[in-house]
């Protein structure tokens, strides 16, 4: 149930935003628009439904909860987005330089659900000089650096603050 | 500001995805082919959406999101069939 | 004076398209040039996106009424691009290493052996 109606209310959510415009009739969107909307996001929803739950995973209301949506954009805006910035000047400079020193290390997130593992992964992913490789089933991170030098070759401090910002977000 | 500054723009993406095909000839196992092309898509989707700001088109614009969404599916599956298609 | 702003947002994202492109030909092995290809593409598309967008609200304040839902449209798209670009490369990355790709120069390696 939680399934068909998160996911409802999002394919609903980007179909008003891609036909933003269209029309006067409610304020901002044409009447057959919202109508083959709600049609279509039903399609998509049962389809989702279906989905997920032969893939056995049990998501249950924690998406429509406001004050992780706050967090999330917290996250997102602060130290998220000064990260990708950092990385984005590391990187180039060592695409000028060549000078690189990488290796594969293990990191212990102790992240409860999967949700979690997967802001984490893609966030790692888009943070300085490392890559998320791979992941085991007890939800240990297998991450490329690109360069190890100044950290420790154990690495718990690759992923900064991001293992604790995840948990925050998503238990 | 007049478009002619997308066009250009446009133009030196056009270069830089040359420049992304030479590594998809050169690439000496499959996964770099794979970068290659991941990066020939997402350098697409911006030709588009300059292109679409250009031309004044929304139509361009709504093809890039189905481009990118439609080259994610590529991405994903074509890595999957590398890793041993279970 | 606003549109200097626009051309330095915009040649930024240039520069950084630039160097993702570069990154493909300067690395050595497959890892590395996900990293510099990922992460300098994303951030590139992103700043050129913000730089149409604010193009796109400044047609629309000098009176063009196409430019608003165009705006929003290539939010969508930087949204899609921010989400899905960063899956992909950990995809790949996958792939590589489980098709048995070796990184090329690492001093560490603790998903050799590691039980999955």
């Amino acid at each position: 149930m939680a399934v068909l109606v998160v996911s409802f209310i999002f394919s609903m959510i980007f179909y008003l935003a891609l036909t933003a415009g269209s029309g006067t009739a409610f304020y901002y969107w044409s009447s057959s628009e919202l109508i083959t909307g709600v049609f279509f996001s039903l399609i998509a929803a049962v389809l989702a439904k279906k989905l997920i739950g032969s893939s056995g995973i049990k998501p249950g209301w924690q998406f429509m909860n406001p004050i992780r949506w706050v967090k999330f954009l917290v996250f997102a805006f602060g130290p998220f987005l000064y990260n990708l910035t950092k990385a984005n000047i590391d990187v180039a400079g060592r695409v000028i330089t060549g000078r690189i020193d990488p290796g594969i290390v293990k990191v212990n997130t102790g992240l409860k659900n999967d949700f979690g593992l997967m802001l984490l992964a893609n966030s790692v992913t888009l943070t300085p000089g490392t890559l998320s490789v791979d992941a085991d089933s007890k939800r240990n991170l297998y991450v490329h650096c690109i360069n190890l030098e100044n950290k420790d070759r154990k690495c718990d401090n690759v992923c900064g603050s991001f293992i604790k910002w995840a948990r925050r977000i998503t238990e | 500001m007049i478009p002619y500054e997308f066009f250009l723009m446009s133009g030196f993406l056009a270069v830089l995805v040359i420049t992304s095909v030479l590594r998809a000839f050169l690439g000496r196992t499959s996964p770099d082919r794979l970068v290659a092309a991941d990066t020939i898509n997402t350098l697409t989707v911006a030709i588009l959406v300059l292109l679409g700001a250009a031309y004044e088109n929304i139509m361009y614009i709504d093809v890039a999101i189905v481009y990118a969404m439609l080259s994610f599916v590529t991405t994903l599956f074509v890595s999957k069939h590398l890793e041993g298609g279970k | 004076m606003i549109n200097e702003v626009l051309y330095a947002i915009m040649g930024i994202g240039m520069f950084f398209q630039m160097m993702g492109t570069l990154a493909l030909h300067r690395f050595p092995d497959v890892y590395t040039r996900v990293h510099g290809a990922t992460k300098c593409t994303t951030f590139g598309s992103m700043f050129l996106y913000i730089g149409v967008m604010a193009y796109s609200a400044l047609m629309y304040f000098s009176g063009d009424a196409v430019y608003l839902s165009m705006a929003l449209h290539i939010f969508i798209v930087m949204i899609l691009i921010l989400l899905t670009n960063p899956t992909g490369a950990h995809a790949i990355a996958r792939a590589a290493y489980r098709s048995g790709v070796m990184p090329v120069k690492a001093k560490v390696d603790m998903l050799k052996g590691a039980k999955l």
